[in-house]
């Protein structure tokens, strides 16, 4: 068991839980029952919940697979640093947000949700995992080739030394070559 | 899709409706019923339909994980084709969908469960009319029994819930559907096995739980009394109750639990299963060779006592140096004419990439290592030999299975097997890179000379296709264009760069096959196979003398 990333699991836990607590919080509002401020309090932990739990965060091993659109929900956690990215902070958020969950019937299923997501995440952040933002790869699949391929060559192609390219007299034979190009002469 | 699967979706789907409509009448319209209503409304019929659907949900959920009845009950249909085999097949999928209906379901009976509290609760302190007053007041003393389970008026909901067998039970067993649910995600399923694993084991408290769940028996209806009490004429007159002939005091009883009834075979046949499971893994495996494969793939060749397998099967194999309770699936690569049968293993995750290492320092026979076998599972596609010419697709890793098929092929031709009437095979071979699979391109080679050798050369036609080449591929392949043998595979045939143009392999087909049945068979993505059948529709001849294609929507 050893490469599991609690955080992954304490996310989907999480994320569940905060959609039922709004679930519960919104009949515990539309029941009008006793003590529903404690249900209209859930609507709204609920959904906040569920906007920090949303994007998935990097996995440390393999291919991150995000949720559908998580990117704008990705920049919006990403900027609150550590808060957002130490675990710790989360399983302590988590555990006082579910508490008022327990007063009411309809969102007390919310609110054991939501602790065991907290355990979950306690759990993570013991084995110092951290919340990494999934950003879009940039495009370093081509070779970085630099600038100066646009330009036009300052410098003629490299060849042998003189020496070598000079024709040798002794051997005429093997220093002949045919053109390519028919040669005209120079004639300034 | 095959349209028994379909089939089986709408008659699954049409067995809910019914229960969800016929207990919902039941419970909204029967007579018996009448005073609760009065105090709970239509959420009573709301919480006993869900809870209807899933009892037999709940019974169905654990009948497509027991492999190996389904294998035994596969075998007994072998005369039925192969339609019923497919079924029994998708059994995860199937697994799958009732789940997905057990929580929808679970959602609304606690929903309408919550709501039902909450007005026996408000009832009970008397916010509502006199009826509902006089009937929360019923006690369980003397000679009255009570309707509303809420006796006390200083509880609360949310401690009625908790001190209840109900209550208790039921926050219990949806806690564990929710741990369950949420560790079956696929991230972390793929990702984290042994925590969907162990979490998934949460079903025998689930299952306990439901079991229990009603024998507190507070859903309570009118029962009959004598004289009886007509709850139509009696309603308003609360007053006259006991006093008067027509309206003695209203009596209420609970309903009998009855989810242990649908749930019950289910659970003992699940027993059944694990129970074969664990026999199956106590039998001797013996390993009769153990190979390490380029690119670090691992085959094993095993030996068991009356192991007999098909084309195509696939077996569980446990390991319990490695560890105690995982079981991994691997399609097996022997044919059934070996009297020995293999699996080929890569190292894809922490399981597999133990089992490599300790094969590779050690020999697994020498220092003892167990390893159980649970299998075979899986169709066997016989249909491959029946085809004259037959044109086998296999892409990425679907190619396993037919290595299987190939060496089947091969062992039925030398045998002259009448069972046999392939005398031709297309085989083509879709991979981004041949890393991992380097054993099979051995395998094709060593079919390759042995057809030779027999001047059978043109028995089987392979071609490679190296979907994921880069620059370096092509400059390695221009540098070594002369040599006699492909540069990646060793084989003679030439290695193809990108995808297949279909179009022409259809037409090269057709063309040395002017008269033949042509059976097209794939193991891979299913885009494939749409672009394969609509080829295979395309190049059909309407001409009954001509080639004729079909395809085959088998999964390997």
């Amino acid at each position: 068991m050893g490469k599991i990333e609690w955080a992954m699991w304490a996310n989907e836990q999480a994320l569940a839980a905060g959609l039922i607590l709004l679930t519960g919080g919104i009949v515990g509002v539309a029941g009008q029952f006793r003590d529903w401020e404690f249900a209209a309090y859930a609507i709204a932990a609920g959904v906040f919940v569920c906007l920090l739990e949303y994007p998935r965060g990097k996995r440390n091993k393999g291919t991150s697979v995000e949720r559908t659109g998580q990117y704008c929900f990705t920049v919006c956690v990403k900027s609150f640093g550590p808060l957002t990215r130490n675990y710790y902070v989360r399983a302590f958020l988590h555990a006082a947000i579910c508490v008022p969950g327990g007063f009411i019937l309809a969102t007390v299923l919310g609110c054991v949700c939501l602790g065991i997501a907290s355990l979950i995440y306690l759990a993570a952040a013991i084995r110092g995992e951290q919340w990494e933002p999934i950003l879009p790869r940039k495009e370093s699949a081509r070779k970085p080739v630099g600038e100066s391929i646009k330009l036009p060559p300052q410098n003629p192609p490299p060849r042998p030394p003189a020496e070598m390219r000079r024709k040798r007299a002794e051997d005429l034979e093997a220093a002949a070559y045919v053109n390519p190009i028919t040669v005209t002469a120079n004639d300034d | 899709m095959t349209s028994s699967w379909l089939d089986l979706q709408v008659v699954w789907m049409a067995i809910n409706i019914f229960l969800f409509l016929w207990f919902y009448f039941f419970y909204d319209l029967g007579d018996q019923f009448f005073y609760t209503r009065h105090i709970l409304g239509s959420a009573l019929a709301w919480a006993r339909a869900p809870a209807a659907v899933l009892n037999f949900n709940c019974l169905l959920i654990l009948l497509p994980v027991c492999r190996n009845l389904l294998s035994l009950i596969r075998g007994s249909f072998m005369c039925c084709g192969r339609t019923m085999r497919k079924q029994l097949d998708k059994n995860i999928s199937f697994h799958k969908l009732v789940a997905y209906m057990i929580g929808l379901m679970t959602a609304v009976h606690t929903i309408a469960h919550f709501l039902n509290v909450e007005w026996y609760y408000n009832s009970r302190l008397g916010k509502y009319d006199d009826l509902s007053m006089a009937l929360s007041s019923l006690d369980d003393s003397g000679n009255t029994t009570f309707l509303n389970p809420i006796r006390s008026t200083t509880t609360t909901p949310t401690l009625l819930v908790f001190t209840s067998v109900a209550g208790i039970t039921g926050v219990i067993i949806t806690l564990s559907l929710i741990l369950i649910i949420t560790s079956s995600m696929e991230v972390i399923r793929r990702s984290y096995f042994e925590v969907f694993w162990f979490t998934h084991h949460l079903f025998i408290v689930f299952f306990a739980g439901l079991v229990i769940h009603g024998a507190g028996r507070i859903v309570r209806s009118q029962t009959t009394t004598n004289p009886p009490h007509n709850a139509t004429f009696c309603k308003d007159r609360i007053d006259d109750w006991g006093k008067i002939q027509e309206c003695p005091v209203p009596q209420f009883a609970g309903g009998f639990p009855q989810t242990w009834m649908w749930v019950i075979g289910p659970m003992i046949l699940y027993v059944c299963e694990r129970l074969l499971r664990f026999i199956r893994y106590m039998q001797t495996v013996k390993y009769r060779k153990i190979v390490i494969r380029p690119s670090k793939v691992l085959e094993l060749q095993l030996v068991k006592n009356g192991f007999k397998m098909d084309v195509g099967q696939y077996v569980f194999l446990n390991c319990p140096a490695i560890s105690q309770l995982e079981w991994h699936p691997f399609t097996m690569t022997s044919a059934p004419e070996e009297d020995f049968f293999s699996v080929h293993i890569r190292s894809v995750g922490d399981w597999t990439q133990k089992l490599i290492i300790t094969c590779t320092d050690f020999k697994l026979e020498t220092i003892g290592i167990r390893m159980g076998v649970d299998g075979p599972f899986g169709t066997a596609s016989e249909d491959v030999f029946d085809y004259e010419v037959a044109m086998l697709v296999g892409a990425g890793i679907g190619v396993t299975p037919f290595a299987s098929i190939l060496k089947s092929i091969w062992y039925k031709f030398k045998d002259s097997n009448p069972k046999l009437r392939t005398r031709k095979i297309y085989f083509y071979w879709l991979c981004r890179e041949t890393h991992a699979f380097e054993w099979f391109a051995d395998l094709l080679q060593l079919l390759e000379r042995e057809m030779e050798e027999r001047g059978m050369g043109s028995f089987l036609t392979y071609k490679l296709y190296l979907t994921g080449w880069d620059q370096s591929h092509a400059n390695h392949v221009m540098v070594h264009a002369d040599a006699d043998t492909d540069v990646v595979t060793g084989l003679k045939q030439k290695t193809n760069y990108g995808r297949p143009n279909w179009d022409k392999e259809f037409e090269q087909v057709r063309k040395e096959n002017p008269t033949s049945v042509v059976g097209t068979f794939l193991c891979g993505p299913a885009v494939l196979a749409t672009v394969l059948s609509k080829k295979c529709v395309k190049y059909t001849d309407v001409d009954p003398r001509k080639t004729k294609f079909y395809f085959n929507k088998e999964n390997f």
